[in-house]
């Protein structure tokens, strides 16, 4: 048991040294991001294979993304994988106040990103570009079950300014059925990365709260870095699916 | 060197702390490992009892072909339903990994836990929530989509139970998915200096292997599981033929997972088939490295053959003969194996202890479930045999026969290290034999009845079909498998509630660390630091003692409380 009396602070029971610690925090977390690479794979094979089957229907439905606000998204993600990753040099270097001031930043830019994204999705319910499966959806193919008032209020589905190529009703019912499915692939998406950055608000806020009690440090800061790490992945998912669902054409 | 306290009186993790909360919100592997033990066993009754209600309502005569009602058909496919999911995702995926893995890898790498004991303590937690999701399951409604929750069977207008048990499935997912991730890293960071990769004991090298297959496969079907559940509830439409989805795709990301999860299921009880070899024929392993290297072997070629289940399912001509020919690429693996342990035993000093003995089987019923997966990797043949009971029997052999075998085993070898106390009576071997007997009675008829066209996931079929009789003994197989399974069961039970023969620190002979400290180990796994690491499979490591009635290293150190175990007549 002599073991014990001198078992280095801040090191688990069943480690021996920091550095075993720490490297297995980090081997462990990059597993994980890799299960969460394959996690999201799923999905990405269903864009592939309906896009390539129906690459028409994709550029075409493409026009019903707003590209500027995915942009701006883009953007801000791309402002918290900075700041976070200020944050963690912050941590390592033991500057406590900076490192507050990047993890709020970081908060924000998440929070921003949600905001916008919830526009975007308040934008689609409203005109009614949904899954086929919706009940309110445009793309549905019994046109009749459609909402007389939604679809008079839809700039889709009435197409009075002809920015697309066709309203919707004029379209051919397979190739409707389809632009159901470019949406049903859409919302599970972002849906899914957006589940991913409220989980990543959390930990963030975590931190916060253990970086103002004082808890991080040059000792201690791998916490941090490894939620750091997660978040640069949440960034890097959107970074691909901002090209793949925006700028199709 | 006099011995001084009973093993079972002394302090060790079983007796270290009390009380509920100790148990289930402790972080110790050992006694996670336990409580995944006796959940597992649970579920395992649970599956059980659905396996018998699908052989006695195959009884011929229990249900006539031309009458039968659609309530017995509905009852009949939630019985295999249940029998498939609950014996997949919550017995034989965790059952070696989860139980015995947690156990035993941490004492194997002389170490005091896995890498992350809280992640663990969390895995099993979810584990519960997936177990309780499916007993909620079996309450609210008659789930009847087969176990691979295919749409449109699972989407759509069907039975609402589809959400708690694809619920169920998921987290049960993550627990996996935990699980390796906390493997992966342990057997990374945490082996001991002199522990190099290929000083690892083989059981090691199938949880690694495992370990891989569990983080690479299992997000894929968590991911497919909960776009299931967005498509029933949701009509989300990737999958609805209706709204021009497609279904076959799902197959697709299904078994792109549980191909893999076969391997799952089936390495690590290989694994403790290298490690039974080994101790109880009293010889080094043969072929250390082959066998370390085919578990990798058989964890990449898992992940490459999954379109071999659909065969019959609409894709292309061109990828089905790929897939056939990638499939037979498990088989080289796979038989280098059989092979080094049936080397192993030859001229080796064989004792046949039940450990051994359920090791002896599995070479039977691996040998026949692999075997006959050769038929079903054929192109050809496959088309055949799709959804007859020709499939149902050669799954069975690879995953009851080496997975559950496999898991008794193992149960049975570690067991002393456990409790303190061993059972390796008459009793025991009894229940393994007519174990053994039973399954291959029970899925032998199986085979010729597949291979007659006896379609799987019927109800009930006509005399003049000609299956009667292979159904008539396969039913009569189940019961004598019954029987034996629940013999083993007893004599677990019965160590367990009555104070049995005590167990000194190595009672089997086994090389590897976790014979190295007393049975039950002390809460932090050893008592001194550090085991002595050396082959893990040099038998002239360890003699007999007369004084312990074990096991100990030739020349034991001085502090080795190993040495102070009492014998049982002082007891």
């Amino acid at each position: 048991m002599s073991s014990h009396d001198n078992h280095p602070e801040g090191v688990a029971h069943h480690f021996e040294t920091a550095e075993q610690q720490f490297d297995s925090g980090k081997l462990g977390i990059w597993t994980f991001l890799l299960t969460e690479v394959l996690f999201f794979s799923a999905l990405f094979v269903a864009y592939t294979m309906y896009r390539d089957n129906y690459p028409e229907v994709f550029q075409f439905a493409s026009q019903y993304l707003d590209t500027n606000l995915g942009a701006l998204n883009t953007l801000v993600l791309l402002l918290s994988s900075f700041t976070i990753a200020w944050g963690v040099r912050n941590a390592m270097l033991g500057e406590t106040k900076m490192l507050t001031i990047n993890l709020i930043i970081t908060l924000i830019c998440a929070a921003g990103f949600m905001v916008i994204k919830a526009e975007e999705y308040g934008h689609k319910f409203h005109e009614g570009t949904l899954w086929g499966g919706h009940e309110h959806s445009i793309f549905q193919l019994d046109a009749s079950k459609v909402d007389p008032e939604i679809a008079a209020h839809s700039k889709a589905w009435s197409n009075p300014d002809g920015e697309f190529s066709a309203a919707v009703k004029d379209l051919d019912p397979e190739f409707r059925q389809k632009l159901g499915i470019f949406f049903g692939v859409y919302f599970c998406l972002t849906g899914l990365h957006g589940i991913h950055v409220l989980i990543g608000m959390i930990l963030l806020t975590w931190l916060l709260i253990r970086n103002l009690r004082g808890e991080f440090g040059p000792k201690n800061f791998a916490a941090v870095d490894f939620i750091a790490l997660y978040w640069h992945l949440v960034d890097l998912i959107w970074i691909f699916l901002f090209p793949l669902l925006y700028l199709i054409s | 060197m006099a011995p001084t306290t009973n093993t079972l009186d002394r302090t060790n993790y079983l007796n270290a702390t009390k009380g509920f909360m100790s148990w289930f919100w402790t972080i110790d592997h050992k006694r996670l490992g336990l409580m995944y033990l006796w959940s597992v066993i649970a579920c395992f009754i649970m599956g059980g009892f659905f396996a018998m209600k699908i052989r006695l309502n195959l009884m011929p005569g229990a249900v006539d072909f031309a009458t039968q009602t659609a309530e017995q058909m509905n009852a009949y496919n939630n019985a295999f339903t249940v029998h498939g999911a609950v014996m997949v995702f919550l017995v034989i995926i965790p059952s070696i990994p989860a139980a015995l893995g947690n156990f035993v890898l941490p004492l194997m790498l002389g170490a005091k836990d896995v890498a992350f004991p809280r992640l663990n303590r969390f895995s099993y937690h979810l584990w519960i929530i997936g177990a309780l999701l499916f007993v909620a399951t079996l309450l609210i409604g008659n789930l009847d989509t087969g176990w691979t929750f295919y749409p449109p069977y699972s989407t759509g207008h069907t039975d609402p139970s589809v959400i708690t048990a694809v619920l169920g499935a998921f987290i049960l997912g993550f627990s996996s998915i935990f699980t390796g991730l906390n493997f992966i890293v342990t057997i990374h960071k945490m082996r001991p200096p002199q522990m190099t990769w290929f000083k690892m004991p083989l059981f090691l090298w199938a949880i690694y292997a495992t370990a891989v297959i569990q983080v690479l496969a299992t997000p894929v079907i968590g991911i497919s599981l909960l776009l299931i559940l967005v498509e029933k509830t949701m009509q989300i439409g990737i999958f609805t033929p209706e709204l021009g989805g497609d279904p076959v795709f799902f197959q697709h990301l299904f078994w792109f997972y549980s191909h893999p999860a076969v391997y799952i299921m089936v390495l690590p009880g290989m694994g403790i088939m290298s490690e039974l070899f080994a101790t109880f024929s009293r010889k080094p392993i043969f072929g250390y490295k082959s066998i370390a290297m085919s578990s990798i072997a058989i964890a990449i070629f898992s992940f490459i053959v999954w379109g071999h289940h659909m065969f019959i399912s609409g894709q292309s001509d061109l990828m089905s003969v790929i897939f056939s020919a990638l499939t037979f690429s498990v088989a080289v693996p796979s038989a280098i194996k059989v092979f080094n342990w049936i080397s192993t035993m030859y001229k080796g000093s064989i004792s046949f202890s039940v450990p051994m003995l359920y090791g002896m089987s599995i070479i039977w019923l691996f040998g026949i479930g692999g075997l006959t997966g050769l038929f079903l990797a054929t192109l050809g043949t496959d088309v055949v045999f799709h959804d007859t009971y020709f499939v149902v029997a050669h799954f069975h052999y690879v995953m009851v026969g080496s997975a559950l075998f496999g898991f008794i085993g193992g149960i049975y070898y570690w067991w002393p290290k456990m409790y303190g106390k061993v059972v390796d009576g008459p009793l025991a071997k009894v229940g393994c034999v007519l174990s053994f007997l039973g399954f291959n009675l029970t899925f032998l008829p199986q085979f010729v009845g597949g291979s007659k066209g006896m379609p799987r996931r019927y109800a009930a079929y006509g005399s003049e079909q000609g299956f009667d009789d292979w159904n008539y003994w396969s039913t009569m197989g189940a019961m004598v498998l019954l029987a034996g399974l629940s013999i083993a069961l007893f004599g677990l039970l019965r160590s367990f509630f009555v104070k049995g023969a005590l167990s000194p620190a190595n009672p089997w002979g086994g090389v590897t660390l976790e014979w190295q400290t007393p049975s039950p180990p002390p809460e932090h796994n050893f008592e001194i630091d550090p085991p002595t690491v050396g082959d893990p499979y040099d038998m002239s490591l360890v003699e007999y003692r007369g004084e312990v009635e074990g096991f100990l290293p030739v020349n034991p150190r001085e502090d080795d409380p190993c040495v102070a175990y009492i014998a049982p007549e002082e007891a």
